[in-house]
């Protein structure tokens, strides 16, 4: 049998015009939204369109940003990882601890200072690993196995640090969250890659491709020859290294790690990925849509916080923006969010 | 009361540009069974939702036993009009039967669920219309002939004597169609009226009076099944006189070379069974829904790890319950089952055709030349490679599926119903590709219960409890292999 034989009768077809088709640029449907708060913002505050300003709303957004790219792909993938938002503590809080000594709140193990940071990501590894084997080893649900995470990886940081912030970092752990790299902080270089890299393997690598054919219909992906649990398990554990990132950065960007790092992130994870365009059902979205729902949330609060708005109110109100921009977000874009 | 059960006269119905509907009509006596037929996208399924209250449309109006419809917010008053079993379940599989019978309703008018009345009153239901079911059981363990028949119940409990079946028999076997062809015959009897819709039209002739015809949107011919022949049918379904022409393949060249070889496979439902597949054969799998033909299949493509035994192409061994092991070895295959594993809907007819055979990387333009080539070679009905799969009709789908199979080019194919409810001319054109597929030296697997699959085919296998107990080569006759199938033959 000679591979090479194409079965197709090799006749591309005519050229056809591609027609305009309002789904293609379904990704941008939040575009105009993020230009109209950008003008909204101009207007009520005369410092809001400055570099600063807007420098500080992309540093203020970038872990969240990390998070909510690690979750968009699990999403995609059509499972979801609630445990993000303790990793963003626990993975910082555990290699610190340890690296330094009882008397700074440590574990008295004493590694290498330089080794916080692959350790650090070797956490969120084995976390991502750990729920991707209960969830498709075991087969327990996703849902309640990262809630269960969420809730243990959280504990388990308290019961390290006794509920203290950890503020003896080594050095090399805070520099990426402190520095800046040509006029911008390192933390929006490093989402900058990511999201590239994001978005340019979710469209041009099979890989890629294959999350949302599991997310579609994970038995016609089987059936198509994609190792589906090798992917879901992959995807898991990226997830959960975005998180650790995220983590690193914040710890860098605060100078320790709080024993609330991280805490109640996921909700505007979730927000940022569905005003994004992302199904909570799985195999819909893009990763541009993320990020533009990252954006628009955090042009929100930025406008908020300019304002005023009274530190009672602001909670109130940012859950009352989520809504609305939830609101504005099926109508631009005419979808349904299931 | 009027003569006729259900009317619809000048209805039109557009989907933004596509015209679903083209000032159609049907008029179906009471008490009769009337067929409609068509091709995939002929616009039966449009007029179903038309008939159920479920799409309002643009134009025309539709009346029952004289009675104009009730208007679509009304849900209620079209469910004591029509009912409709659909292909698709309607019923909550984790709830009891008893409580599927009446849900929504299952105070019974007191305000108050009582269950044991509850009971009581599936029961009788069900003894009414002699259904042999358990009202306690889960509707998640019954097979789908028991569903269907729950579902008729209900419909009729409801107070409806006009009764939509939209492809009841795809999903049956022989003796269950038999035995629900049966139960409509009865239930006419006592006055209920049948709107039936199959892609076997031999169905229309056992068991309907009138059939209809609907061909691209439009309303082409109503008769009496008396008055129309088997090849009329055709004709108005499709446009074009003759048959089903289904090329036979006899003069197809024959070689000794084999390129499939599965030795004592055995696996889930299935044990020992043999094959030798040489260049150019298509050999058929036939078999009751339970005799393992399927399971056999899929162990072939690496869907099911066998228990024991070998598969093997081109002589070299192909690791078993490994997916993308068989493609490697050069196995494609056509999934049993369309939506459940042939296809991810919201994905494009491109992405989809490609799925198994993409690089590393995926450019898409490469890939959407590659999705042109597919609608070109196999004829897909579609506007365009980027279009979604979900927005194509069954035949078409089940082209893409058959491009995704063949886009690696394998030298063995592996094809589970490659025709389930897909139309006629579908049916010719994917069956065509089958053909040409094996004239190129491809080996080709085709398991089906339906005969006009298993014409294409040089020898059938029938399978029996998991085993294979007769073999036909060319020439069989339909009877004795529907007997072998029902496990009848005596040899």
């Amino acid at each position: 049998m000679t591979k090479a034989m194409t079965p197709q009768v090799a006749a591309p077809a005519p050229a056809e015009k591609q027609k305009f088709r309002l789904a293609r640029y379904q990704d941008l449907a939040l575009v105009p939204v993020i230009i109209l708060l950008l003008v909204i913002g101009a207007v009520l505050s005369p410092i809001f369109l400055t570099a600063n300003n807007l420098i500080a709303v992309l540093t203020q957004q970038s872990e969240l940003s990390l998070l909510v790219l690690g979750q968009a792909m699990i999403l995609i993938v059509g499972k979801m990882d609630l445990s993000l938002e303790s990793t963003v503590g626990l993975a910082p809080a555990l290699a610190v601890a340890l690296i330094i000594p009882s008397s700074a709140g440590g574990l008295d193990v004493g590694l290498a200072a330089w080794l916080a940071l692959p350790l650090c990501i070797l956490i969120g590894v084995a976390i991502g690993g750990l729920n991707g084997f209960l969830i498709l080893k075991v087969g327990l649900s996703g849902f309640m196995v990262t809630l269960g995470m969420l809730t243990m990886l959280r504990g388990l940081q308290l019961a390290i640090t006794e509920g203290k912030s950890l503020i003896d970092v080594p050095e090399s752990f805070l520099y990426l969250g402190s520095t800046t790299w040509l006029g911008l902080p390192a933390a929006v270089w490093i989402c900058v890659v990511c999201y590239a890299v994001g978005i340019f393997v979710l469209k041009y690598l099979r890989a890629g491709r294959s999350l949302y054919a599991i997310g579609g219909n994970s038995e016609a992906a089987r059936a198509a020859g994609i190792r589906v649990d090798r992917v879901v398990w992959t995807v898991l554990i990226i997830g959960s290294v975005l998180a650790v990132i995220a983590g690193i950065l914040m710890t860098g960007r605060l100078g320790s790690v709080a024993a609330t790092q991280g805490e109640g992130m996921i909700f505007q994870v979730f927000a940022a990925a569905v005003i994004g365009g992302i199904s909570l059902q799985g195999g819909k979205g893009t990763l541009f849509g993320a990020l533009s729902g990252v954006l628009m949330l955090g042009l929100v609060e930025q406008i908020l916080r300019l304002q005023g708005v009274s530190g009672f109110y602001i909670k109130a109100s940012y859950g009352a923006v989520i809504i609305l921009a939830l609101i504005v977000t099926r109508f631009a874009t005419g979808q349904k969010q299931e | 009361m009027s003569e006729f059960a259900a009317v619809a006269r000048g209805v039109t119905k557009r989907f933004g540009r596509t015209l679903a509907l083209d000032d159609v009509g049907i008029e179906i006596r009471a008490g009769e069974s009337h067929a409609l037929v068509g091709r995939n996208g002929a616009g039966k399924s449009t007029l179903v939702s038309v008939l159920t209250g479920m799409q309002v449309p643009d134009a025309g109006e539709v009346s029952f036993f004289g009675e104009p419809a009730p208007p679509v917010a009304d849900s209620a008053a079209w469910r004591r009009h029509v009912a409709c079993v659909y292909q698709k379940s309607t019923v909550v599989p984790d709830l009891s039967v008893a409580e599927n019978l009446f849900i929504n309703r299952q105070d019974l008018g007191g305000g108050l669920i009582r269950w044991k009345k509850l009971r009581a009153e599936a029961s009788a239901l069900l003894e009414t219309y002699d259904v042999a079911v358990n009202p306690d059981a889960l509707v998640s363990t019954l097979t789908v002939e028991q569903r269907q028949l729950v579902e008729i119940a209900r419909a009729l409990s409801i107070g409806s004597r006009f009764v939509i079946l939209d492809e009841p028999t795809a999903q049956l076997d022989g003796p269950a169609i038999e035995r629900l062809f049966d139960r409509m015959r009865s239930l006419q009897d006592k006055g209920v009226t049948f709107l039936f819709i199959s892609h076997h039209l031999q169905e229309v002739y056992e068991v309907c009076q009138t059939v209809t015809v609907y061909r691209d949107a439009r309303h082409i011919v109503t008769a009496p099944v008396a008055e129309m022949s088997k090849p009329d049918l055709i004709e108005a379904m499709t446009g074009e006189a003759g048959g089903l022409n289904v090329p036979s393949g006899d003069d197809r060249p024959s070689s000794d070379e084999t390129v499939l070889a599965v030795s004592s496979l055995s696996g889930d439902h299935f044990s020992d069974i043999t094959l030798l597949a040489t260049r150019g054969e298509v050999i058929g799998l036939a078999g009751s829904a339970s005799s393992g033909k399927h399971e056999f299949a899929e162990t072939i493509y690496g869907l099911r790890k066998p228990s024991a035994g070998a598969v093997s192409v081109d002589g070299s061994p192909v690791r078993g319950g490994d997916v993308p092991a068989a493609l490697q070895a050069g196995i494609g295959c056509v999934p049993r089952d369309r939506h459940h594993q042939g296809l991810v809907l919201d994905l494009s007819i491109a992405e989809n055709a490609t799925m198994s055979t993409a690089g590393a990387f995926v450019w898409p333009s490469a890939q959407r030349s590659a999705g042109s080539n597919a609608i070109d070679s196999y004829d897909v009905k579609a506007a365009g490679p980027d279009q979604p799969v979900s927005d194509l009709s069954g035949g078409n789908q089940q082209k893409v599926v058959m491009a995704r199979a063949l886009a690696g080019d394998p030298s063995v194919l592996v094809l589970i119903n490659p025709t389930a409810g897909v139309d006629v001319k579908s049916k010719e054109s994917l069956l065509g590709v089958v053909d040409a597929q094996a004239r190129r030296g491809k080996a080709a697997i085709v398991v089906s219960d339906e005969l006009d699959d298993l014409r294409v085919c040089d020898r059938v296998l029938v399978l029996f409890h998991g085993r294979v107990v007769r073999e036909f080569g060319r020439g069989w006759r339909d009877q004795e292999l529907i007997s072998a199938i029902e496990g009848l033959s005596s040899e």
